[in-house]
């Protein structure tokens, strides 16, 4: 054998070793093809028949205001909950960061909520946020008068309140990596120099987090825009909280309209697809510049 | 971590405090559930909440014996099948992703190849597509291949959570090895396959275990696979975890119970990730 020349069994060496995950990986493929491809016919479950029908299940869905709603409540979801969760979880991330006696149960406990299913969470807070329940009791005692947390009104905010249980210890645990993955060099310099607090959080801790803070949003983004447990256990996908994975379920597994489910989950795939490769690049260019190394 | 000068008495306490105030914002929906599953029933919609009760077993004996509790039947005698298929595809799933995700891992940190990260990517891109998307077509897929309402389906689904996970992260654990170990063994005339077993493996087992352990908690977590392509026979305890809502009456205390029994696993599970949490979250992305 030449120098330089391998055998065949090294050039395709790597290929067999991970043939058994491409396998199950082309086994998960597939359907996503098929997803596309009924996406592009008028598939309807209770009948045999399929006809290919191009875009017209995308145009309809443009000019479909259910589908607009569906696709601005999923968004302002996603937005309140980012808008909550990642400044609340630096705070505790922020508090986390001592070397204090007992921090590391803190620490345990704060994670608790994110290890649950989000269904049984779901189900926790909907039995406390009953009607009679113990958080209106509570409010009762401050006198207020009671809410109806899991009606149209509320609902929604509801919903956006457990996510904040869930996912908060999320952020919080990612910027804690963060803060303690920080340099001490800059921040002995900003305290010789005498530098307000404020100072020293805006101009030397938030731009060497970015990269964790991008992490988080893009993790919690795209979780939220596929929402479905949290809406289902609560409210069943009432009008109020009708994301767009809850109505594509109703839309395939109630009216059977295969065709047209798959065209919303086709366009919400999109929006993450673009988003997170929008975040993740953003990503890759705050870790470059924070630790001069790629990824 | 911050200089202990900065840490008077004053800011400790003040710090610890509303950490204990987070704490209770996130323990206490937890320790009422847990509460609620030793109530009778009348304690439960006494219209005063009661925090002193004396406890019964009544919930867990319905859903676990289907006995019954005063007049009120049990919701469901199915919850421990729930429970065991929980199990049963949880595990499979698991170890199905660790068959053939660490080989995968492994390629994936030591060979060039080409389409590599094209591979790569396809593995992430599981972890941020919208589920519904791939569970129509399985839907369909499964009804002729006559896969619905099995455990090899759903086990094969699960893959969907678990593999991505498995791959990326210990992919960075392989990463993390010094090349040069596995260098010295190919040169002393190891195969790939000896270095992979003697030196690679028993260097990530830790990182393995506790990736292992993670992929186990998310999939427990799941309800959408099985609410869908599952049935009675097949679905996992999350699923089950709904079925005491009924049109006439939602069975509190037995819903409490079938809560506080469907987490425990993942809860307990838990405790032994801590250190490698960050990493499982951020799919490798953060060391941690």
């Amino acid at each position: 054998m030449k120098p330089g020349e391998r055998r065949w069994q090294d050039r395709y060496l790597p290929y067999l070793i991970i043939l058994p995950a491409l396998v199950l990986t082309i086994g998960i493929l597939y359907p996503f093809i098929l997803a596309i491809v009924y996406s592009l016919t008028d598939y309807r479950l209770v009948s045999p028949t399929r006809h290919f029908i191009g875009l017209t299940n995308y145009l309809d869905s443009f000019q479909d205001i259910n589908f607009w709603y569906s696709l601005a409540v999923t968004l302002l979801y996603a937005g309140l909950t980012i808008i909550i969760e990642v400044p609340l979880g630096l705070g505790v991330a922020m508090l986390l960061n001592h070397e204090i006696r007992g921090i590391r149960s803190f620490r345990f406990i704060l994670i608790i909520p994110l290890m649950m299913p989000p269904v049984i969470a779901a189900l926790m807070w909907k039995m406390i946020m009953a009607e009679n329940g113990i958080l209106n009791y509570f409010i009762g005692l401050i006198g207020a008068a009671p809410v109806p947390w899991l009606a149209n009104t509320y609902s929604l905010l509801s919903i956006v309140l457990i996510d904040v249980w869930l996912y908060t210890p999320f952020c919080a645990i990612i910027l804690l990596a963060g803060l303690q993955s920080l340099p001490k060099e800059p921040y002995e310099s900003a305290m010789v120099d005498r530098a307000s607090g404020f100072f020293i959080f805006r101009h030397l801790t938030m731009p060497m987090l970015k990269p964790f803070l991008i992490l988080a949003i893009l993790f919690r983004t795209i979780d939220s825009l596929k929402m479905f447990d949290l809406v289902y256990a609560t409210t069943k996908g009432s009008h109020s909280t009708m994301l767009m994975q809850v109505s594509a379920y109703y839309e395939a597994f109630r009216w059977y309209n295969m065709g047209k489910s798959l065209s919303h989950m086709i366009i919400i795939w999109v929006v993450i697809f673009i988003i997170s490769r929008m975040l993740i690049s953003w990503w890759n260019r705050a870790m470059q510049r924070a630790t001069g190394t790629e990824r | 971590m911050k200089r202990s000068r900065y840490l008077t008495p004053k800011r400790q306490t003040l710090i610890w405090l509303t950490l204990a105030g987070y704490a209770i914002f996130a323990l206490f929906p937890l320790i009422w559930v847990v509460m609620m599953s030793f109530k009778s029933h009348i304690d439960i919609i006494s219209p005063v909440p009661k925090f002193i009760f004396t406890p019964s077993f009544e919930n867990y004996k319905a859903i676990l014996f289907g006995g019954q509790s005063m007049q009120y039947e049990a919701g469901q005698t199915d919850f421990l099948l729930y429970f065991k298929n929980s199990c049963i595809i949880t595990i499979s799933a698991v170890v199905l992703s660790l068959l053939a995700g660490v080989p995968a891992a492994y390629a994936l940190a030591r060979y060039r190849f080409r389409f590599k990260d094209d591979i790569a990517f396809t593995f992430l891109s599981f972890r941020f597509a919208p589920e519904i998307a791939v569970i129509i077509p399985i839907y369909i897929l499964y009804q002729k291949l006559h896969l619905y309402n099995t455990y090899v389906g759903l086990i094969f689904v699960y893959q969907l959570i678990t593999l991505p996970l498995i791959v990326w992260i210990i992919r960075g654990y392989f990463e993390d090895i010094s090349v040069e170990i596995e260098q010295a063994a190919k040169l002393d005339g190891y195969s790939w396959w000896g270095v992979f077993t003697k030196i690679a493996l028993p260097l990530v087992k830790p990182g393995l275990a506790s990736t292992a352990v993670l992929a186990f908690i998310f999939a427990w977590n799941n309800f959408i696979f099985g609410l869908i392509l599952g049935s009675s026979d097949t679905y996992p305890s999350t699923v089950g975890a709904l079925g005491f809502i009924s049109y006439e009456s939602v069975l509190w205390g037995q819903m409490a119970a079938a809560t506080v029994i469907t987490i425990m696993p993942p809860l307990i599970l838990a405790i032994f990730i801590q250190k490698y949490l960050v990493r499982g979250l951020t799919m490798g992305a953060i060391r941690g």
